[in-house]
């Protein structure tokens, strides 16, 4: 039994929690936006995949890791524009544009990596982003291994929680943001355009989401995989609620469930024997539907969400 | 800048219904032309060996038409559900709970005479669909939990399930290699329809539901309740409608209808379960939805439409090598432009203006 309890204080555990909650923090903090907007961007899960598969072969392709991280960014953007169209100017269903998108991203991306690489059985590799020591914290005992000796792509990670903070809660932008979310009219009533808010919304979360897609090929692996992304929009989509919509709340949420998913690993190899590997990895989407249940009782959607907004009508 | 504002038609007018579909189609393969203009293949001879890889040969119609069964029983689904803005997106695991089902009860389980076995087969997968998206449409209506998520999440869990079942306790050890379910017995397969094809019953019994559904949703109190529910719930609240039992009702109709998709694949053109039963027909049937304008006889052809993409697609593959995710793209694009053309139907757009200077 004691063995269970000895897996986190290794630090390996913990640093396999930082590796899998980053692309999780990128698109929850993604959603976050799209939703404090009014928008539910169930487009994520695709423009993850693109995301992943974009930023790959930029790099494949002869690029550097960074231009890699740029490409991603910008086809997640492009994605959000195309959802904002639909959802912010023309009113349209947001759960079905968000699956459409879904849907369109996804094999888009699988339709351009085939016609790219016709013929590969096995994934060609890249060489993603190493480990960098940060000086002096990563010769600490167990601290050094565990935080500080991390990709360049995760300090970005941690980075973007950092602005996506100070945005949504120090600047115009971010307070617009939270009103068009909240209370269109009222934002109207300034002069400020909800779509072009709602818009720059929409089309920064979903460069997040494509970014967070892209650690997987740039930072925790090293291929792009068909399927790759696996449900971890979908989760985010849960972690949204169960951080009730703040930055900073995403970034505890997708660690802790990052930190579960990383003992579930750990704990499979130890009683991977008894207990058949399918039921551990069923683990983190069971856990999300807990989360959302928990998070019921204090949840509180942002009013005007799924709510599109039309000049001159009142709601 | 040029500003345009959204003005709702009073009455759209019937050509531009009956018309939106199809621009949305049209469109959508003009779109994805361009994809395969991209990958080196001539666009006319790409869709015309789509075309006859679909419909060519009584093999290939009948292929079709197979694949277009289950296809139409999720996108069944996705219209109960959606009519009433419930958001099921669970279809996948719903077929293959309807699939464990169908191999749990048609395995040697239950024997009875065909005629009443492969019904018994049906109500199984249908209640074991239906039983899947119980505890997340009740912790909706308890506890408001958002069932988009819940039904997508889910969808994973039963994956897994299915791949745990096969690798274990329900392997077939008579099968070598790929892992899949014992056979249904002959009393529950699905008979063929049409000499040598795969065209099994079960494309008939998907017309079947596809007319009960739009038989319920139409002529019935309950289907009046479901449209109202998802036109303005409060209204309907305030009306009288039974808001807890509308929405209960819808689930469990929609997973049912899902579930019976599992049925067709597993005791129809399978005989039994695999892990790959299901390449995303629960997903494929919210585009037949959409396309269908959720009207349920509209999803018979809509579905056959899909279908023939699908099984088109596979064929054009080999004979054009343009990578076969292209049918992924077309339904994705039609999704898109059906949602396209439908603001288009509801609404007037009218530009007012052009600013100054901007």
């Amino acid at each position: 039994m004691i063995e269970f309890i000895e897996i986190i204080f290794t630090a390996g555990f913990w640093a396999a929690t930082i590796r899998i909650a980053c692309p999780l923090i990128l698109a929850t903090i993604g959603e976050v936006l799209c939703e404090r907007a009014g928008v539910l961007n169930l487009g994520i899960e695709g423009i993850m995949s693109i995301g992943a598969m974009v930023g790959w072969m930029t790099v494949f392709l002869g690029a550097d890791l960074y231009t890699g991280i740029l490409a991603a960014l910008i086809i997640g953007g492009i994605f959000g524009l195309l959802h904002a169209i639909f959802t912010v100017y023309l009113g349209a269903s947001q759960h079905v544009t968000g699956i459409g998108i879904t849907m369109l991203a996804s094999s888009l991306g699988f339709f351009c990596f085939k016609l790219i690489l016709p013929a590969s059985t096995t994934p060609p590799k890249i060489k993603p982003f190493q480990p960098i020591d940060i000086p002096f914290l990563s010769e600490l005992p167990f601290l050094g291994p565990a935080f500080f000796q991390h990709t360049p792509f995760t300090y970005l990670a941690i980075l973007v929680v950092i602005f996506a903070f100070w945005l949504m809660n120090s600047t115009p932008l971010g307070l617009s943001i939270k009103m068009a979310g909240e209370n269109p009219m009222a934002l109207e009533a300034q002069g400020i355009d909800v779509f072009l808010v709602r818009t720059i919304a929409v089309v920064l979360g979903s460069a997040l989401m494509a970014v967070g897609g892209a650690y997987l090929t740039l930072s925790a692996f090293d291929a792009f995989y068909f399927g790759m992304i696996n449900g971890r929009g979908w989760i985010a989509i849960a972690l949204v609620i169960f951080a009730s919509w703040k930055p900073e709340r995403a970034l505890l949420g997708a660690l802790l469930f990052a930190g579960l998913d990383a003992y579930q690993v750990r704990a499979q190899q130890l009683a991977g024997a008894l207990i058949p590997y399918q039921f551990f990895l069923m683990l983190p989407f069971l856990l999300s539907i807990v989360a959302m249940v928990i998070a019921a009782k204090r949840t509180r959607y942002p009013k005007a969400l799924l709510i599109p907004f039309r000049r001159g009508e009142r709601h | 800048m040029i500003k345009f504002r959204l003005e709702e038609r009073a009455k759209s007018p019937y050509w531009l219904i009956i018309l939106s579909p199809f621009i949305a189609i049209l469109v959508a393969v003009i779109l994805a032309g361009i994809l395969i203009v991209l990958a080196g293949a001539n666009p006319f001879e790409s869709y015309y060996q789509l075309i006859i890889g679909a419909f060519g040969s009584k093999n290939s119609f009948a292929e079709t038409l197979a694949r277009a069964t289950p296809i139409i029983l999720t996108g069944l689904a996705a219209s109960i559900a959606f009519r009433a803005k419930f958001w099921n997106i669970g279809a996948e695991g719903q077929l293959y709970f309807g699939a464990l089902a169908t191999t749990l009860f048609g395995t040697g389980l239950v024997v009875l005479p065909s005629i009443l076995m492969i019904p018994f087969l049906f109500i199984m997968g249908a209640l074991a669909g239906g039983l899947l998206l119980l505890p997340l449409v009740l912790l909706k209506l308890y506890y408001k939990v958002d069932e988009v998520v819940t039904t997508l999440l889910l969808n994973f869990v039963v994956v897994l399930l299915v791949s745990y079942l096969l690798e274990g306790p329900w392997k077939d050890p008579m099968s070598l290699g790929w892992p899949q379910g014992k056979s249904v017995i002959d009393e529950g397969v699905l008979p063929q329809i049409l000499s040598k094809t795969r065209l099994h019953l079960g494309f008939i019994i998907s017309m079947f539901f596809a007319f009960s559904v739009w038989f319920i949703l139409s002529k019935t109190v309950i289907g009046y309740r479901i449209k109202s529910v998802g036109l303005n719930a409060a209204a309907a609240s305030h009306a009288g409608v039974p808001i807890f039992k509308t929405v209960l009702i819808v689930a469990l109709l929609s997973g049912g209808m899902a579930g019976m998709a599992g049925v067709t694949e597993t005791a129809g053109l399978k005989g039994y379960l695999t892990l790959d039963l299901s390449p995303g027909f629960g997903y494929a049937g919210i585009a037949v939805a959409m396309l269908a304008n959720l009207n349920p006889i509209g999803v018979i052809f809509s579905g056959v439409f899909l279908a023939s993409i699908y099984v088109g697609a596979d064929a054009m593959s080999r004979a054009m090598n343009v990578p076969t995710y292209l049918a992924d793209v077309i339904v994705a694009l039609t999704v898109l432009c059906i949602l396209l053309s439908l603001v288009f139907v509801h609404y007037k757009v009218l530009f007012f203006g052009v600013k100054k200077n901007d």
